[in-house]
């Protein structure tokens, strides 16, 4: 495999087996960025003495003071645009939604102005912020606490948009994102914050210190935005997945004893188009996973990308599983999610052909 | 299913039986439309000199009629009255009048160039000058701007280099912004001058932002924004409220209320209501309407916010209270929707003439003095277009490398850019094999 894609957490940097679930990486990966630039401030609804409501800011206000992480009205515009300000000013700030169905309020200051400052003042003001939001479904949370809007942001020029998939590499992209002098919208997978799961709605989530990839090191490190990690390695198909859908297809192989290449893309935006590339025309056949919506979303845009590139190393066409063009169902939600059942009947009709 | 039964008396309109009142939806009509005479005998223009000034710390709650009155320091005799009266030098009020004075000249000529296809696109403020010149003479020059896109008289008291501003307006290779922005969305981080967006109102709550960092971070700069009447009705503007209030944020919100948002009179933003003013009341910020064709007082207001914000003592929302004089840009005509007469029958007669006034009657000015500054000013202002048409005019070949087209989304250009870059350069070497039409000319 090409070295555009990196094997999962390397025990190598790990010094101890220090095992954390992603919400522990990711308040980590605040804490060391923010105790090494005190230009950095968190700000969102609940984040500062409560420590937010999935609990990724706590310990953090208490720290580093009222002034740098900070309750904020609720009013997702008022939150992007203040960090917008903030930016210009000189400071790095980073911003939560408390869930991504929330962050409509605040598009038209991450599209047209976060996203564009740069452009349009020709270097002269940025906005390096990273916008951090739990995003995706799976914890009964209805149609506005379970969306995955990640395809809006990739449309959008000039925003990043990063998605990790174990507590490793929360914490080194989420570092990475901070450190980036673009802006960036760092999605967080809420199913998988305390563990991986199969995808069955009857099988518990496995507790992350199981898992290697929960195999934390203390300080700092960094994981360079638009570089694929290589979960799995496989010679009869790839699979393009990101956030809660890796370990999903993770578990229906093994299930079914196949052997992919199991492509985490980690960020849709940059994309690691290198090893997509690569993995594809190795095997030949290509599979792509994701919760949200199908039309248009990013699985729209990836099957564009690997037809126009691999076509002539194609066996079999392009597959997409991905959620139903519908809001999320409260009580079906496990009719709506992308499980083991559709994926295994794509990855039957790939490997078919 | 069964279909559905027709109604007993449409609910549309009041039937037998329901002796409930219709009801009726208000949609607001300004006075007067093309052809009208015109009688602003209903807009209260109070006394200059009447308003009391309160202590630049005192609680908003103690201010509360200032949100309704109208600060005016310039009164009919065209001396300076009251408490508000800034008492300006008469060098200080001269530099004023010269700054309002150019900015007049170079709309003037913009507007022109734009007529003679130099550029797709001009926004002139006549009438407005003070609410961006005087206002900003009252702010430091290292306090940030957040403006809207018709406060270049800003730029001109800060002196930026008119040159940059006709560069830009023409989008040509001496553009700073390498022609991507619409003419007159300057930027200038030097002078402290955020980057205009297009998209309306937006810079408020970024401007609140830029003052929160600056008390997070214990710096002695505040910001200052400016929002026409019009987009106040944007949700942006009430998140730009609630954060400065919230934060006790140093910045002023200003408002300029010209009671034009192109054809859509200040009724539709909720002026028949109530003042803009008073939206700062209900979240608690002190709030000040302010005569906007005052230069003094236009000046004595932002400066009162000014020292507010820099004692810590929190925002300020300013309404000026101004008058569109001509249409909202190049591409508009206002003759299509007002009444012409509109223009000169405004109470509070136009600000670089109050100003010119009233030096002459303290002794300090003349009109051959100031027909001398017109006139200079306009040469400065033909002078510098001369210059800056030697960088090219829109669409005339003379603008930035190809390129630079594709800088700037990000910091760094990724793979899909760079592959579109270079379609870009094949596509354009296909079709000019010798380069651009008239590229290289006029250099």
């Amino acid at each position: 495999m090409s070295d555009t894609a990196t094997k999962t957490a390397p025990t190598s940097e790990a010094p101890a087996e220090r095992r954390l679930n992603m919400i522990e990486a990711i308040n980590e990966a605040l804490d060391v960025t923010m105790s090494r630039d005190d230009n950095i401030v968190v700000m969102g609804e609940d984040v500062g003495y409560f420590g937010g409501v999935f609990r990724c800011t706590a310990g953090l206000q208490e720290k580093y003071g009222k002034s740098r992480v900070f309750d904020t009205p609720i009013s997702e515009c008022g939150i992007i645009a203040a960090a917008v300000g903030m930016g210009a000013y000189g400071l790095r700030p980073v911003p939560e939604i408390q869930f991504a169905d929330y962050i409509y309020p605040g598009l038209d200051q991450l599209i047209s102005e976060a996203a564009r400052l740069r452009y349009r003042s020709a270097g002269e003001y940025t906005s390096p912020m990273t916008v951090r939001s739990p995003f995706g479904g799976g914890i009964f949370g209805g149609q506005t606490h379970s969306q995955s809007p990640e395809a809006i942001f990739a449309h959008v020029s000039g925003l990043k948009t990063v998605i990790p998939a174990t507590p490793y590499d929360a914490k080194g992209l989420l570092i990475s994102c901070i450190e980036d002098n673009d802006p960036v919208i760092f999605f967080e997978p809420k199913r998988i914050y305390n563990g991986p799961f199969t995808g069955y709605y009857d099988k518990p989530v496995q507790p992350w210190k199981k898992f290697d990839a929960s195999i934390v090191p203390e300080g700092h490190y960094t994981i360079p935005l638009g570089k694929a990690r290589l979960a799995n390695e496989g010679e009869e198909l790839t699979i393009l997945a990101y956030g809660t859908m890796v370990h999903v297809v993770e578990a229906v192989c093994a299930e079914k004893g196949i052997e992919a290449d199991i492509l985490d893309l980690r960020t849709i935006v940059p994309l690691d188009i290198e090893a997509i590339e690569e993995s594809v025309k190795k095997t030949g056949r290509c599979l792509i996973v994701h919760e949200a919506t199908r039309t248009a979303g990013f699985g729209a845009e990836l099957s564009a990308l690997v037809t126009e590139r691999c076509f002539y190393h194609l066996e079999a066409p392009v597959e997409r599983v991905t959620g139903f063009d519908t809001p999320y169902p409260h009580s079906l939600e496990w009719a709506y999610f992308p499980g083991p059942i559709r994926i295994g009947e794509a990855l039957d009709k790939i490997l078919a052909e | 299913m069964a279909a559905r039964p027709p109604a007993e008396g449409d609910r549309n309109a009041a039937s037998a039986g329901d002796n409930r009142p219709a009801l009726s939806l208000h949609v607001p009509e300004p006075k007067y439309r093309p052809g009208d005479a015109v009688d602003f005998s209903h807009i209260q223009v109070p006394e200059a000199g009447a308003q009391a000034r309160p202590d630049e710390t005192a609680d908003p709650k103690d201010m509360l009629d200032l949100a309704h009155d109208l600060i005016r320091v310039l009164g009919e005799d065209n001396k300076a009255h009251g408490p508000w009266d800034p008492k300006l030098d008469p060098e200080t009020l001269r530099t004023m009048l010269g700054h309002m004075a150019m900015t007049r000249a170079f709309d003037e000529r913009m507007f022109r160039g734009q007529r003679q296809g130099k550029t797709s696109f001009y926004m002139k403020c006549t009438g407005e000058e003070a609410t961006s010149v005087s206002a900003s003479m009252a702010l430091a020059a290292d306090d940030m701007v957040f403006p809207s896109y018709r406060q270049q008289g800003i730029l001109i008291q800060r002196g930026y280099p008119m040159i940059e501003m006709i560069n830009q307006i023409y989008s040509n290779r001496g553009d700073k912004l390498k022609g991507r922005q619409l003419p007159i969305m300057y930027s200038s981080r030097e002078h402290n001058f955020f980057s205009i967006s297009g998209n309306l109102a937006t810079q408020t709550p970024q401007a609140v932002g830029w003052a929160m960092a600056s008390a997070i971070k214990g710096d002695s700069r505040i910001a200052a924004t400016w929002v026409g009447e019009g987009s106040t009705a944007e949700g942006d503007f009430h998140s730009a409220c609630l954060f400065a209030t919230v934060y006790n944020a140093p910045v002023i919100l200003n408002v300029v209320n010209n009671q034009w948002a192109i054809s859509s009179f200040s009724g539709f933003a909720g002026a028949e209501r109530s003042t803009f003013a008073a939206r700062g009341v209900g979240y608690g910020i002190a709030s000040l309407r302010v005569d906007g064709n005052d230069p003094l007082g236009c000046y004595a207001a932002e400066q009162w916010a000014a020292n507010r914000a820099r004692a810590n003592a929190g925002p300020t929302l300013i309404e000026f209270f101004s008058y569109r004089a001509e249409g909202h840009s190049t591409s508009d005509d206002p003759s299509g929707y007002r009444s012409a007469q509109e223009r000169e029958e405004w109470p509070l007669g136009d600000p670089v003439m109050r100003l010119k006034n009233h030096l002459i009657a303290i002794g300090e000015w003349d009109e051959e003095r100031q027909e001398k500054m017109d006139l200079e000013a306009a040469e400065y202002v033909k002078k510098v277009t001369k210059e800056a048409e030697a960088n090219g005019i829109l669409g005339h070949g003379l603008h930035h490398p190809f390129r630079t087209m594709f800088e700037d989304v990000f910091e760094e250009l990724p793979w899909h850019l760079k592959e579109q870059s270079e379609q870009a350069i094949r596509e354009r070497e296909t079709k000019f094999p010798e380069g651009l039409p008239n590229e290289g000319k006029g250099a």
